[in-house]
């Protein structure tokens, strides 16, 4: 079975996948850091900065994503290996789908909540972009508090499928993330 | 004779101490000053709450009319209470120390149409500098409808001064708006 699988070359996600992964993956993770350091700062003009930096690399996740969807939605992803149990099967499918819906809700509810504390967003200072909501104090707390929820969301599904991944990996040793790994076959 | 020597001392205060027009009026609750910044390119809204005018504005005479406007800084209404917390402190507004921004025209010049240069002095945070304010007047059942806009530097006024003063991140210019809802004022 495994001198089996040695040999197998094992289907890969198309190149624009591969890329679109890795990029969005530094994107999300550098924007989930910096959006839970960033909010107990002490307001100053490196608050203001990395507030700025936050919301434009938000929209470029955003807009990233919806190329990525569009794209998956054309490009079928490479089949699970055959073997794969059946509850690893629905967890990567369950933890997929939720990736996906937390690569749009987080940009989503935070560009929403800085129109409501009234702060519409100047893309990299220059493309000014419509508001989603109007100005609202009430409003502005309770979105803040669901973008922060939805942000712990997405970083509790990139642990799982990280964590997956690894199992896989070191584990398992089924040779699985060849299907997604940069620099080729592994 | 006490009696009368009180009556006229009452009389006398009173006419002294009424407005000249004691008629024209600011309907503070349909009136606004608001003003927009820049952060990072981002226009920012806000408005003060509380502000008081004093009006003697005659529109066919407006070389001898004079108009004063005290605004409340604490009054500042951004839509969110963690910069307007950081507005009131020293580096900023000042409120806690000079609580108030003062203007008062110094000349009123009719440009025609109901528009008026309204030149005066603005004083925030201890800084006074000269404005010009344009003006339009429009007018409909006695109700005069003020509308103007100016810019203003932030620094010269050391708004946002220090740690602030980067003007690539926070502008210096800063626009003035106001729309002024007076009762009482003379035809144009």
């Amino acid at each position: 079975m495994a001198m089996n699988s040695e040999v197998t070359p094992i289907a890969r996600y198309s190149p624009v996948a591969i890329i679109l992964h890795w990029l969005l993956a530094v994107m999300i993770i550098v924007s989930l850091c910096v959006g839970f350091y960033m909010t107990d700062l002490a307001m100053s003009p490196q608050r203001l900065k990395l507030f700025n930096w936050h919301k434009w690399a938000g929209i470029m996740i955003l807009a990233l994503s919806a190329v990525r969807l569009l794209w998956r939605l054309a490009h079928r992803p490479p089949a699970l290996p055959d073997a794969m149990p059946r509850w690893q099967v629905a967890a990567s499918n369950a933890v997929h789908a939720l990736l996906y819906l937390f690569f749009f809700a987080v940009p989503l509810s935070g560009w929403a909540y800085s129109n409501a504390a009234g702060f519409p967003i100047v893309l990299f200072a220059l493309i000014p972009l419509p508001d989603l909501l109007e100005k609202n104090r009430e409003l502005a707390d309770s979105i803040k508090a669901l973008h922060h929820w939805l942000a712990y969301g997405l970083g509790m599904c990139v642990v799982l499928h990280v964590a997956a991944a690894a199992r896989h990996h070191w584990i398992d040793k089924d040779r699985l993330i060849s299907r997604m790994w940069p620099m080729g076959p592994r | 004779m006490v009696r009368r020597f009180l009556l006229l001392a009452a009389l006398a205060f009173a006419a002294l101490s009424a407005p000249v027009s004691a008629q024209q009026k600011l309907v503070v609750a349909q009136s606004e000053i608001s003003f927009v910044s820049k952060q990072m390119g981002v226009p920012v809204e806000g408005k003060f709450k509380k502000f008081e005018a004093e009006l003697n504005f005659d529109p066919k005479r407006p070389e001898t009319s004079k108009i004063a406007f005290t605004v409340d800084l604490g009054s500042v209404d951004i839509g969110n209470t963690e910069t307007e917390k950081e507005l009131g402190k020293p580096g900023w507004f000042d409120s806690l120390k000079i609580p108030q921004a003062k203007f008062t025209s110094t000349a009123i010049k009719s440009l025609g149409g109901g528009k008026f240069d309204v030149t005066g002095k603005l004083a925030i945070k201890g800084n006074t500098r000269d404005v010009v304010a344009p003006i339009s007047l429009t007018q409909t059942g006695g109700v005069t409808t003020a509308r103007g806009e100016f810019t203003i530097k932030r620094l010269e006024f050391k708004i946002g001064d220090g740690d602030w003063n980067d003007t690539s991140l926070v502008a210096n210019e800063v626009t003035v708006k106001v729309k002024l809802t007076i009762t009482g004022m003379g035809a144009l």
